[in-house]
């Protein structure tokens, strides 16, 4: 997994969730800020179908901060209002940049990627349940 | 990548306090700090921090990175464009390229952030708009800046920068070379 794929999955995950999963990693440092956690709105465009043009679908609250320790940056852009859940997310970017990668993929990053696979997994498969094709009878102009 | 203000609101405020303050007072000396990445002195940060943002071109070859996570502003590409300028005087001048604004819109053009080696000793003696009598302030070159004085309402303004310090130079002041 790149470090853009596991920066976003930590800003879509529940802060509840980041916390939990999290936990093992032991409590983390008061951090050497780069940007505190600031807390604004941001534009998601989506396209219709996903391919058409691009429109505007609405603003998300999103809430970023940047820290380091020694040479390493974490930085996190998370969903909702929650400032301790971008600074974990910051540690953890961190985390996964330093000699404790391996054990943070293995507690954390694999864990919340496996639940959120299984959450998309699970609304394709209700959503698919539901599909209706339409049929059309022949008309009979030809 | 080096941090910005420790207190972003307060520190902010208290800048921008002092900028002003030097800008209205010409020759007087103001203190702001903020934590500085290498090649920028703090005062000269910290007059980034808070004055440049994403409408600003920074002409700057220095610190290009930390000034784009913090304020958001471009780099200009062309001395033209750009809103700020940061750097020593041998960087920034001569002063012909730089935007002086229009008659119409005299506020066009650059505010020059220029990193000197002293704001104390003799200097050039200076009067105007702010000063009361007379103000004294070293300058980088006292004939080019009393000819960008002279295109007033033209021109470009400086903030001269040292470790923590500042003092500002607006075109609007007079800069008397007999006596300099």
């Amino acid at each position: 997994m790149e470090r853009r794929e596991w920066i976003g999955l930590f800003g879509r995950t529940a802060p509840a969730a980041l916390r939990v999963a999290a936990a093992p990693l032991g409590k983390m440092r008061d951090p050497a800020w780069l940007r505190r956690p600031e807390t604004g709105s941001v534009m998601v465009r989506g396209r219709a179908g996903g391919t058409g043009a691009a429109f505007n679908l609405g603003e998300v609250t999103a809430t970023r901060c940047a820290l380091r320790d020694g040479d390493l940056e974490g930085h996190a852009v998370v969903q909702g209002r929650d400032a301790d859940h971008a600074t974990l997310a910051a540690w953890l970017d961190l985390l996964l940049q330093g000699p404790r990668a391996a054990e943070v993929r293995r507690t954390v990053l694999i864990p919340l990627a496996q639940a959120e696979a299984a959450r998309r997994d699970a609304r394709a498969r209700k959503a698919e349940a539901t599909r209706v094709d339409f049929e059309t009878m022949a008309r009979g102009e030809d | 990548m080096q941090p910005a203000f420790a207190d972003h609101p307060t520190d902010s405020a208290v800048a921008f306090r002092a900028i002003m303050e030097a800008m209205a007072r010409p020759g007087t000396l103001r203190t702001v700090a903020a934590a500085a990445p290498d090649g920028l002195s703090p005062a000269a940060a910290a007059v980034l921090l808070v004055l440049a943002d994403p409408t600003t071109p920074v002409w700057t070859s220095s610190a290009q990175d930390w000034l784009v996570f913090h304020t958001g502003a471009p780099v200009a590409r062309t001395r033209a464009e750009a809103a700020f300028a940061v750097g020593t005087w041998d960087d920034l001048a001569p002063l012909a390229g730089w935007a002086i604004g229009t008659p119409d819109y005299p506020d066009r053009s650059t505010t020059l952030i220029v990193e000197v080696p002293t704001l104390e000793g003799p200097g050039a003696r200076l009067t105007g708009p702010g000063i009361a009598s007379e103000a004294r302030l070293p300058l980088p070159d006292p004939p080019a800046l009393a000819a960008n004085a002279a295109l007033y309402p033209l021109g470009v303004d400086l903030i001269l920068t040292c470790g923590a310090r500042l003092a500002a130079l607006p075109r609007s002041t007079h800069i008397h070379l007999e006596d300099a």
